[in-house]
């Protein structure tokens, strides 16, 4: 089955500018070779901590930044091609519902035309059909009808996200990204939140690209993960597969990071040391390996690739050759 | 019959007028709230309420004065040369005869209306300038923001004197003048709110789903900076009408004989030694209502801005 969305060695560069005429002294490496792909019905996880770039694939897959390098192909065409109508086409089939339920929603407008702006800035439906189709997609998101005259602040922080989730899937697009979507929400909110962006991918066949820090949320929704570190992505795996058995030194780390509810099977964790580091000075070689507890000679020198070391399961480690 | 009517208000059957009316009261459910809480706030600040009675007053005397004045404002008559205050002139008269309490009423129309039609103009302009530049920002933003600077940079009084004199003496270009030195007070302002807006994650939700620059100022950006507006035009408007004041008193802005109270105060000037009614009343109008627009502008600001607010 053909890829709905394929990313091919992203890179993406902030320079840092400085001095009176803007000099570009340097550049933050946000993004630095990713690539994968989502296929329909899909969920790919994309996680990692702050700062890894995670956000920033998530704005490159979405054609709201340029990537330097690399593209992102939507059914095999590559989204820098397009413009006009082609464009537009894209724009309803790709959509996505960020982290912050009160920025994401504008407060001076109202549910009826925050739903119904991509329908209408798409011509897709105007009128009394806008208003129909706002009032059948706030009901599939759990929303009552009655809420489309209403405003931003007179709803929950749950419900605003159930407002975001439906602008997003009003087009019926083919692929959204979820930026953090829950992690300003309480976790009884999350849960229920999670369950229905579950659901309305089982009914619809979306493929979704979920951006978390939370690997525990991450693991309840994705089919495959991808775990970002620096900018790249270190290990990539289905999602019983990487649970089962991490491979890399990072994973094993984050997964010591959750918290274990039997105390029976708590062990002793490896928990990371230091911060992380700089995204403008990398590190040299492997870009984890000041934090690595299992750093070898090599991994000051050479940065790994990322390759298969089960099937269906890849890691950038020197620890498999 | 009118019993008829009356049951269709009732409970039963209720006419169209009705439900068009809920489904608006509906829709504005929440700006019907919110203008009702802006409202109390207001009656409860003692200098807003002070300006607003200027205000209104002020309103209330230029829509009725075909209605009140006591004489026609224009009609010359010689006999009644420059009398005191007193008698049958409240105010006195001019030195053609004509009463000044009459003129001073009609004066309102002019100054309010050039007061409302620069905001108006400026705002307007002002507003969707910044708005642009602040979105697109980059050298476009770099460009307009220094032409405003241009502007700025010069006393608004002196530029729209210049201005009014290159085109010509005229109420209309006055306006004009007036407006184009009002443009980038409100085209900063703006600026600096769709600059914080522009951060915003519907900002980028929009763009997501196809919306054009375009599409989002006028819907994102301009909506999310309307209250400042307001507020920023009150405050404007009393500067507005004494610049159109001065204006008018050099001779630049309405001409004789409309009655305007910069043009009154100009030719009153000349008998202020013996007459000092002819120039005092229309000055006194002039600081009342600057007064009032500038106390109710400040108090506006108070109650919209919700970091003072709440």
């Amino acid at each position: 089955m053909g890829a709905v969305v394929e990313a091919q060695n992203l890179i993406k560069h902030f320079p840092i500018r400085s001095g009176f005429l803007g000099r570009r002294v340097a550049y933050l490496k946000a993004v630095d070779g990713v690539s994968f792909s989502v296929e329909r019905g899909e969920t790919l996880g994309l996680v990692g901590e702050s700062g890894c770039g995670k956000t920033t694939v998530g704005h490159l897959v979405l054609n709201l930044l340029t990537p330097d390098r690399g593209s992102v192909r939507f059914k095999g065409v590559d989204v820098r091609h397009l413009r006009g109508k082609a464009l537009r086409a894209l724009r309803r089939n790709i959509q996505v519902v960020f982290q912050d339920p009160h920025s994401s929603l504008d407060p001076r407008m109202l549910v009826k035309k925050t739903v119904g702006a991509p329908l209408a800035v798409n011509r897709l439906a105007r009128g009394a059909e806008l208003v129909q189709r706002v009032k059948a997609m706030l009901a599939e998101v759990g929303l009552n009808e009655e809420h489309v005259y209403r405003y931003p602040h007179e709803f929950s922080g749950g419900q605003r996200q159930r407002i975001g989730i439906a602008r997003a899937l009003i087009t019926g697009p083919e692929f959204v990204v979820f930026d953090e979507p829950t992690s300003a929400l309480d976790v009884s909110v999350q849960a229920q939140i999670l369950n229905l962006v579950k659901e309305l991918q089982r009914r619809h066949g979306y493929a979704y690209l979920f951006i978390s820090h939370d690997l525990g949320v991450v693991k309840h929704m994705s089919h495959r993960i991808a775990v970002m570190y620096l900018g790249i992505i270190v290990e990539t795996a289905a999602s019983d597969s990487l649970f089962a058995a991490p491979l890399h030194p990072y994973t094993r780390a984050l997964m010591n990071a959750l918290p274990e509810p039997d105390p029976a099977r708590r062990t002793m964790r490896a928990l990371l040391a230091g911060d992380v580091p700089s995204p403008v000075h990398l590190p040299p070689g492997c870009r984890f390996h000041p934090r690595c507890p299992e750093v070898q000679g090599i991994c000051t020198q050479r940065a790994p690739e990322l390759r298969e070391v089960k099937p269906g399961h890849r890691a950038a480690c020197h620890l498999y050759r | 019959m009118a019993g008829e009517r009356i049951g269709a208000w009732g409970r039963g059957k209720r006419p169209l007028r009705i439900n068009v009316f809920d489904e608006f009261r509906r829709q504005y459910a929440w700006q019907i709230r919110e203008l009702g809480f802006m409202v109390r706030l207001l009656g409860r600040n003692p200098s807003a309420v002070a300006g607003f009675a200027i205000i209104a007053g002020m309103v209330a005397m230029a829509l009725a004065a075909p209605v009140l004045a006591p004489f026609n404002p224009i009609q010359i008559s010689l006999g009644d040369r420059l009398l005191p205050p007193g008698g049958a002139h409240w105010f006195g008269t001019d030195e053609l005869g004509r009463d000044i309490l009459t003129r001073v009423m009609y004066g309102a129309r002019i100054s309010l209306w050039i007061g409302v039609i620069v905001v108006v103009i400026a705002g307007g302009l002002g507003a969707v300038i910044g708005a642009v530049s602040g979105y697109l920002g980059r050298r476009f933003d770099d460009l307009i923001m220094r032409v405003m600077d241009v502007i700025l940079s010069f006393p608004p009084l002196v530029l729209a004197m210049a201005l009014a004199a290159a085109l010509g003496p005229s109420l209309n270009n006055a306006i004009l003048a007036v407006a184009f030195v009002m443009i980038p007070k409100f085209a900063r302002m703006v600026r600096g709110e769709a600059l914080a807006v522009k951060e915003k994650q519907f900002i980028a939700a929009a763009r997501a789903s196809g919306a054009g620059s375009l599409w989002i100022v006028w819907h994102h950006v301009l909506p999310n900076c309307l209250s400042s507006v307001i507020v920023l035009g009150t405050l404007i408007l009393g500067e507005t009408i004494l610049i159109a004041a001065s204006l008018s008193f050099i001779g630049l802005g309405a001409q004789p004989p409309t009655p305007e109270w910069g043009a009154m105060i100009s030719v009153g000037r000349k008998f202020l030694m013996d007459q000092w009614w002819y120039a005092t009343f229309p000055g006194v109008f002039i600081l009342v209502t600057v007064i009032g627009f500038n106390i109710f502008g400040d108090a506006l600001r108070d109650v919209l801005d919700p970091r003072i607010r709440r």
